[in-house]
């Protein structure tokens, strides 16, 4: 069966077969000859001196091939990396030295000859420690006298950052002014599969494959390489089938250098799965900041400055981007409004906790959250519809590229018209009706909004604080006319496998079927940036069709010679060539093409054989994706149960690959914004324990706790790129989490409660309506 | 100690010697070689490792694989022939209901379970049934929609 397809069209994915029959291939399903298996001691404390270390029982139990400790694994490995430009970072070992800093940091490494027997030993290592006094708030690890956990870092200050201009006028005698605290509590990715790796060193090669569940296996055979001293073109890593990353697998982890480590020193594979519990302790955390924001506006609704503190909790230690997500909220923080005096301000700050660093939408979420809460209560406290202020303020459609005073330059956007398009759909002014209908029975429905814009596709060529941005591909044609997508992009779910097939087929004139998207492997896919920030298709698909376009212009010369015509008169057409106005001349097919590319004698002089391109994509600058967000609560007072009774997301993302993955990504994101806004977090106690430390006590939402999404889009085709793409990976879950706030507040404002930091669990909410005891 | 279970999987009878400690999941995946049962967690919250024993859908976590001596156990590679698809895999597939596919297995074999018991589940019905089972991806509309599809196609597409 032949599918012809097109751009645009809604293709199921060609992923799916091997995923639904059992028969993908995660790392953990992968078992090579002579396995072993690591386990790792972690700290239980969340501050500690390390006094002593007794591994001696545990080294005499059969199985036990090996215990590692930090002193050992120091003199060959060099700390962890992190991208930070312009600041000094403390050193992080794979395996602690001398000291623990939060409660699951790894202290030993067992390698034994079984999961079981790994564990049973790791059990048996007796760990002395001194415990320290312990600081996991930023706000309070920042003043002075606080706890120190890094020495040189005075008020553990990581890092401080700045954008935007001098926005002190705005706020001398404002007509209005919002001022509010915006908590974005911390959370734990979770994807369902957890972090899992095979490392295996190759005796009589000096060489190592390591097999890893990461979004970045390029990136990370960079990074295996500077931490590890192995030299890079003996490093392969693979990402085979990936259980979700949600950005926690966008970095280089303390178990993949001690498993790399360990298998150089057994000459064995070393297998290590990470459990779900300690899951919750060991991989990166997202969010933790809280902004201090400040709204002034003229009494007719214009805003005329924004100023926002920022607390960043960074945790522990800085992992690979840690100190870039208060970046990437900074650079938002005005949202979709023309705001003329706005400044950041960044405290990245240590703390007795996990680290914490990219988790979808990644500073975003945490920008906007702050943006569309405080514009909605700009609108309360004018009394005026929080769609009105909206309009009155949004960056208008010519203004684009509109520069946003904090250093970026939004693309392309028309977001009244999104707005416009969500009103009708969502049946903005009947729900006002029913609300107040509902009200007057003593029911308290909420209408929430979120008119978002956010900043992804990662990344230009400069404007990135990591070096360059941009991705590569590979399209290789075969003899017998198939064609071999390699794609320096490394997707977990998204579905490049299907699109960038479709968009390469559609190209070429060929059936979908005929081409086969390769990735996740650096031995035989070109260096790229993995899957992260959007990117995947908004730069992805971009080194894609530079490449057809080489594809393109040699077949134009075979073409030309085949056909005894000039270049320029040759013509590619569903996947013929033919002359111009040569109707009824000869014609060569694509598969005719690819055999004479190849195997025609004829062009030996002429021609070099091979129909076959390389090309790298760096954007000039990122990708906007914005849209409207509305939805309908009610509030059981009885209980504080919050119901979504209505979710509509309208977004732009640009021109549409596959609609089918695209409403996937959006559902998913949604998922995960709601998630934050009504259940989940992350939550430590005084002394730095773990309190939701299993899915028992943290909340992954269940099919019976989520809605019903209704979609639908707008398209604003980006300029920045060749098929006018923009990323949609994050925007649902940037979008969704102040537009359900938003609208539980507008429940309560009859209650006037105030701020209610998220999760919005019901018995914050029934408390809040207790404590103010109706209208 | 080990000690001997016998079982059949799949429709194949195995014999092994196993620890008492292992966990069922454990003995499908390194002893049997089944690795699209999955796990994703540790306190048997995530569905990810669910099968079907005697009927009953399992979370194979939950269980030591010594207690299934002369079980009858269906894994999601027993949910149809090679280069066949189960109408419940048919409808993950048409209405694109996996993103990872992490989930998946445990959510077919879920799901397979609901509509033997319920062939005509309302939506909310669906939901109620599949709450043992966490994704992280699709935010579960297409799974819905995917289980939905399996109801109103029962029979295997020719």
């Amino acid at each position: 069966m032949a599918t012809m397809s097109a751009i645009g069209e809604r293709i199921k994915r060609r992923e799916d077969p091997r995923l639904i029959t059992g028969h993908a291939t995660y790392t953990d399903d992968m078992q090579p000859t002579g396995m072993t298996y690591l386990h790792l001691v972690r700290s239980p404390y969340a501050h500690a001196n390390i006094k002593s270390i007794n591994s001696e029982a545990a080294a005499k139990m059969p199985g036990v091939l090996a215990i590692i400790t930090g002193e050992e694994l120091k003199a060959h490995a060099a700390p962890l990396v992190n991208v930070a430009v312009g600041h000094e970072i403390p050193a992080h070992y794979s395996l602690a030295v001398d000291r623990v800093r939060h409660v699951g940091e790894a202290v030993a490494a067992v390698i034994a000859d079984s999961r079981y027997t790994a564990r049973d030993a790791a059990e048996a290592i007796e760990v002395d420690y001194e415990v320290l006094p312990v600081i996991t708030e930023a706000i309070q690890a920042y003043k002075d006298g606080a706890v120190q956990l890094h020495e040189g870092f005075k008020n553990n200050l990581a890092a401080e950052l700045h954008f935007g201009n001098d926005n002190a006028a705005a706020f001398q005698n404002p007509e209005v002014l919002v001022e509010q605290r915006f908590v974005n509590q911390r959370l734990a990715p979770n994807p369902m599969e957890t972090r899992s790796l095979i490392a295996e060193w190759q005796i009589g090669e000096d060489a190592l494959t390591l097999t890893t569940s990461t979004q970045i296996p390029h990136i990370l055979r960079t990074l295996l390489c500077l931490v590890m001293s192995i030299p890079e073109h003996k490093i392969r890593v693979i990402a085979p089938e990936v259980g979700g990353g949600f950005g926690c697998k966008l970095n280089i982890y303390a178990e993949e250098v001690i498993a790399v480590y360990a298998s150089k020193k057994l000459g064995r594979p070393v297998n290590w799965v990470e459990t779900r519990s300690e899951s919750l302790r060991s991989t990166i955390h997202g969010r933790d900041m809280i902004f201090d924001a400040r709204l002034a506006a003229t009494k007719d609704g214009v805003i005329t400055g924004l100023d926002i503190v920022g607390y960043c909790n960074m945790g522990a230690y800085l992992q690979l981007l840690s100190t870039a997500i208060p970046v990437l909220a900074g650079l938002i923080v005005s949202g979709a409004y023309a705001i003329p005096l706005v400044h950041f301000k960044g405290l990245c700050i240590y703390t007795n906790t996990t680290p914490t660093d990219a988790y979808r939408g990644a500073g975003r979420p945490e920008a906007t959250y702050m943006i569309e809460r405080i514009v909605t209560m700009l609108a309360e406290k004018l009394g005026v519809d929080p769609m009105e202020i909206r309009r009155k303020n949004f960056v208008q459609p010519d203004a684009f590229p509109y520069a946003n005073n904090l250093g970026l330059a939004y693309d392309s956007g028309d977001y009244e018209v999104t707005m416009n398009k969500a009103m009708e759909l969502f049946g903005y002014d009947e729900m006002r009706k029913t609300q107040a209908e509902a009200l007057a029975q003593g029911r308290y429905i909420g209408i929430g909004q979120s008119t978002y814009v956010e900043v992804c596709g990662l990344g230009p060529g400069s404007g990135m604080p990591t070096g360059r941005g941009y991705d590569c591909a590979v399209i290789r044609t075969e003899v017998t006319g198939k064609v071999t997508v390699f794609t320096g992009v490394s997707p977990h779910g998204q579905g490049q496998e299907t699109s960038f097939a479709q968009v390469v087929a559609a190209n070429f004139g060929i059936p979908i079927e005929d081409v086969i998207v390769k990735h996740g492997d650096t031995n035989n896919t070109p260096y790229g940036m993995g899957t992260y920030g959007s990117r995947g298709t908004a730069v992805g698909s971009g080194a894609l069709m530079l490449a057809v376009d080489s594809i393109k212009e040699k077949a134009k010369k075979i073409a030309a010679f085949q056909l005894e015509a000039s270049e320029d008169d040759i013509v590619f057409e569903d996947g013929v060539f033919s002359v111009k106005g040569a109707g009824g001349g000869k014609t060569l097919t694509w598969q005719q093409m690819c055999y004479v590319a190849y195997v025609d004698p004829k062009m030996a002089p002429v021609i070099e054989p091979g129909l076959e391109a390389t090309r790298y994509f760096e954007p000039g600058n990122f990708v906007y994706p914005f849209g409207t967000h509305l939805c309908a609560v009610e509030i059981d007072a009885e209980s504080g149960d919050i119901t979504i009774l209505k979710y509509i997301a309208v977004d732009d993302c640009g021109n549409q690959i596959n609609p089918l993955l695209v409403e996937g990504q959006v559902h998913g994101g949604l998922a995960q914004g709601i998630s934050q806004a009504l259940y989940e977090e992350v939550v430590y106690d005084e002394n730095g324990q773990l309190i939701s430390g299993s899915l028992m006590d943290y909340t992954v939402p269940t099919a019976s706790e989520l809605p019903f999404y209704t979609l639908d889009h707008t398209t604003t085709p980006s300029p920045v790129n060749p098929l006018g793409v923009k990323g949609i990976g994050e925007a649902g879950t940037i979008a969704s989490t102040p537009c359900v706030v938003n609208a539980v507040q507008d429940a309560l404002k009859t209650f006037g409660v105030g701020e209610i930091n998220m999760p919005l669990r019901s018995e914050k909410i029934w408390k809040a309506m207790q404590s103010k005891n109706g209208h | 100690m080990k000690r001997t279970v016998k079982l059949t999987v799949n429709g194949t009878t195995y014999e092994r010697d196993v620890e008492p400690r292992t966990l069922f999941v454990h003995f499908l995946r390194d002893d049997l070689g089944l690795t699209g049962t999955h796990i994703g967690c540790d306190t048997s919250q995530c569905g990810a490792c669910t099968i079907i024993v005697n009927g009953q859908s399992l979370k194979s976590c939950t269980a030591f694989a010594i207690q299934m001596n002369g079980a009858e156990v269906k894994t999601i590679e027993g949910m149809a022939k090679p280069g066949e698809l189960h109408p419940i895999q048919e409808g993950f597939w048409e209405e694109h209901g996996l993103q990872c596919g992490y989930c998946t297995p445990g959510m077919i074999m879920q799901a397979a379970q609901l509509l033997e018991r319920n062939p005509n589940p309302s939506e909310a019905e669906i939901r109620k049934g599949i709450e043992g089972n966490l994704c992280r991806c699709t935010g579960y509309q297409n799974i819905v929609k995917a289980i939905q599809h399996a109801a109103a196609h029962p029979k295997q597409p020719v």
